[in-house]
């Protein structure tokens, strides 16, 4: 067997086995065509044989104003997670604050509390301060998922910045807060775009603080939104299926648009 | 603390700076008031860079601090309905912490947090290593096709769900359909207890592949060229490779895989609430799930013996946690 053929032949194997990991996904999608009736056949089909529309259309019908607030909550975590963590990470990664090291330990320990406890403690105090069943507290809560990591993701970024630039710009007559946005800022540029990815899909992703903090507001997140579908009426896989395809399009544009910050991302919040 | 570093750190410039002043007899005065200048300046840094982080310490503070301060002490105390509308809570000490080892379902609750979490992390991680030693071999299509192999990691986590939920349905699932095939008879995968776990076990090891795969294979990315050659030069296979080169090599990433997965998997929540809300009974029942039930699971909320079950996995994620920690660093100086 020739280089060649084996190079071939293990690209064979390599599509096989992306098929198996990828087969629940192509299942969403078929299921989410399938009519109703025919969702209880046995054996399943296993392409849809004549495609329905009608879970997308329910999905239009019912399901806009979770994706919209969804949309909402994930642009408010953002952006509140980007002013909190960038500016503390150029802070810590180089204007060398005392007890830097301790609060970098701080944003360790954070990433490990299981987000049920959160939960609780957010519905009291939630609860005292008005912010139950409303966007501005998912927002915060949500934000719990991103900011530890934001800060770190941040550091690890700004350290690498040489210090001959921030020299520059301090003979330059910039100072601390001049030298962040206009030198350590533009050249984090990445680090934003990989911070902003993830922080959007977490908060878009959320369903425990939603179904806690915000469990019977008005205006609920998609995951609720599949929740219910769940809930109310299990029949209906059809819908549920076409909801979920609706609801893995910010994943799915993300890859396409951002696939090497993904992997970064995934990579620098576990070996820095 | 501040205060004490600052000043044996002050004593020994001014030290340094005396003796370099008996030189010139009229400058007696001036190492101390540079001396002062560079402090004035150095505090001043300091505020700048803690003006930087105040927002963040503040938020960490209000966040984080006070939420899990709440729960510590909701769990002591008995807080009902009532509660709150006064607003008050009886202190009843480790009542609520009693109840819960008292509970039928701590036992099951220990042993399926025990089961779930040491499955999942096994078997993705044996699983996300083996990928990623396949896709390291650098094949047409393979930088394209390790990048869909993120699309699970990337789903919300309920879309997930919802879909390993239909598809281990028992009458119209397509794994008894695909079983069938073999002559399996139908599992009832979500709804007979002597499965439930398996089943949410094998959508979260689906999940958790990603993850293990692109931090694994990044591991294989820092072993250099040159210990491959020389181990191919002296003539070994690529399975001795592996078992004595490779996976050695890869020991340190290895552990911080593990146990950030550990620490993750403990957390998990969305999946198992999704697929069989902890049952059939408590059959799937984890503490995660076990405290969401008990505080938002539907009827009155009793949220002081939730808070006591949520408290006791934070102490053992807390303890992986730090176990981390000190695997990282001493991985980093070794490094």
């Amino acid at each position: 067997m020739t280089a060649r053929t084996k190079r071939i032949l293990t690209s064979v194997v390599g599509v096989i086995l992306t098929a198996i990991m990828l087969f629940p996904l192509y299942w969403m999608v078929n299921v989410s065509l399938t009519q109703p009736d025919r969702l209880r056949k046995d054996p399943p089909d296993l392409f849809p044989v004549s495609p329905t529309f009608d879970g997308y259309a329910r999905v239009v019908q019912d399901q806009l104003p979770y994706l919209f607030t969804s949309l909402v909550v994930g642009l408010g975590t953002v952006v509140l997670t980007l002013v909190l963590s960038a500016p503390a990470a150029y802070a810590l990664a180089k204007l060398r604050p005392r007890g830097g090291r301790v609060v970098d330990f701080v944003m360790l320990i954070a990433q490990m509390i299981p987000g049920i406890i959160m939960a609780m403690g957010f519905y009291l105090i939630f609860y005292t301060w008005g912010l139950l069943d409303s966007i501005p507290g998912l927002i915060l809560a949500d934000s719990t998922l991103a900011v530890p990591f934001g800060v770190l993701i941040f550091t690890a970024f700004m350290s690498g910045i040489p210090d001959e630039l921030m020299s520059a710009a301090k003979i330059d007559g910039a100072g601390a807060w001049r030298t962040f946005r206009s030198v350590v800022l533009p050249i984090s540029r990445n680090s934003v775009v990989t911070v902003s990815l993830f922080t959007f899909l977490w908060s878009w992703s959320d369903f425990l603080f939603a179904s806690t903090v915000n469990r019977g507001g008005g205006l609920q997140p998609i995951t609720i939104g599949i929740y219910r579908y769940i809930g109310n009426n299990t029949q209906d896989w059809n819908a549920i299926m076409a909801t979920a395809v609706v609801a893995s399009i910010p994943a799915a544009v993300l890859l396409v648009v951002a696939q090497r910050y993904v992997a970064a991302g995934v990579t620098a919040g576990a070996v820095k | 603390m501040t205060a004490m570093q600052t000043v044996p750190r002050a004593a020994a410039d001014g030290g340094t700076g005396g003796s370099r002043g008996v030189a010139p007899a009229n400058g007696a005065t001036r190492p101390g008031e540079r001396e002062a200048r560079r402090r004035a300046q150095r505090i001043r840094q300091q505020l700048v860079a803690w003006g930087f982080i105040a927002p963040v310490a503040i938020y960490m503070v209000v966040f984080y601090a006070y939420p899990l301060f709440r729960n510590l002490d909701l769990s002591f105390r008995d807080y009902t309905l009532a509660s709150f509308i006064t607003g008050e809570a009886p202190l009843v000490g480790i009542a609520n912490y009693l109840e819960v080892f008292r509970s039928p379902t701590f036992w099951p609750a220990l042993g399926n947090t025990a089961v779930f979490t040491l499955g999942s992390i096994v078997v993705q991680f044996a699983l996300g290593l083996a990928l990623a030693v396949f896709f390291y071999r650098r094949f047409p299509l393979s930088t394209t096709l390790r990048a869909l192999f993120l699309v699970p990691w990337l789903l919300p986590l309920l879309v997930s769900a919802s879909i390993w939920a239909w598809m281990l349905n028992s009458d119209s699932g397509v794994v008894n359909a695909a079983l069938a095939v073999f002559g399996i008879p139908q599992v009832n995968w979500l709804t007979s207890p002597q499965t439930s776990m398996l089943g949410v076990l094998i959508a979260n090891i689906w999940i958790g592949i990603p993850f293990n795969l692109v931090i694994m294979y990044s591991g294989l990315q820092n072993i250099p060229d040159e210990v491959y050659e020389a181990s191919s030069l002296d003539g070994a296979n690529g399975w001795q490779t592996f078992w004595r080169i490779t996976f050695p090599m890869l020991r340190p990433v290895s552990a911080i895989t593990l146990l950030l997965g550990l620490i993750y998997t403990l957390k998990v929540f969305d999946i198992i609430w999704i697929m069989t809300r902890g049952g059939p009974g408590d059959s799937s029942t984890t503490f995660a799930i076990w405290s969401y039930r008990l505080g938002f699971g539907g009827g009155s909320p009793d949220l002081s013996p939730a808070a006591a079950v949520g408290n006791l996995l934070i102490v053992i994620a807390f303890v992986f946690g730090i176990i981390y920690i000190r695997t990282q660093r001493t991985t980093e100086d070794a490094s």
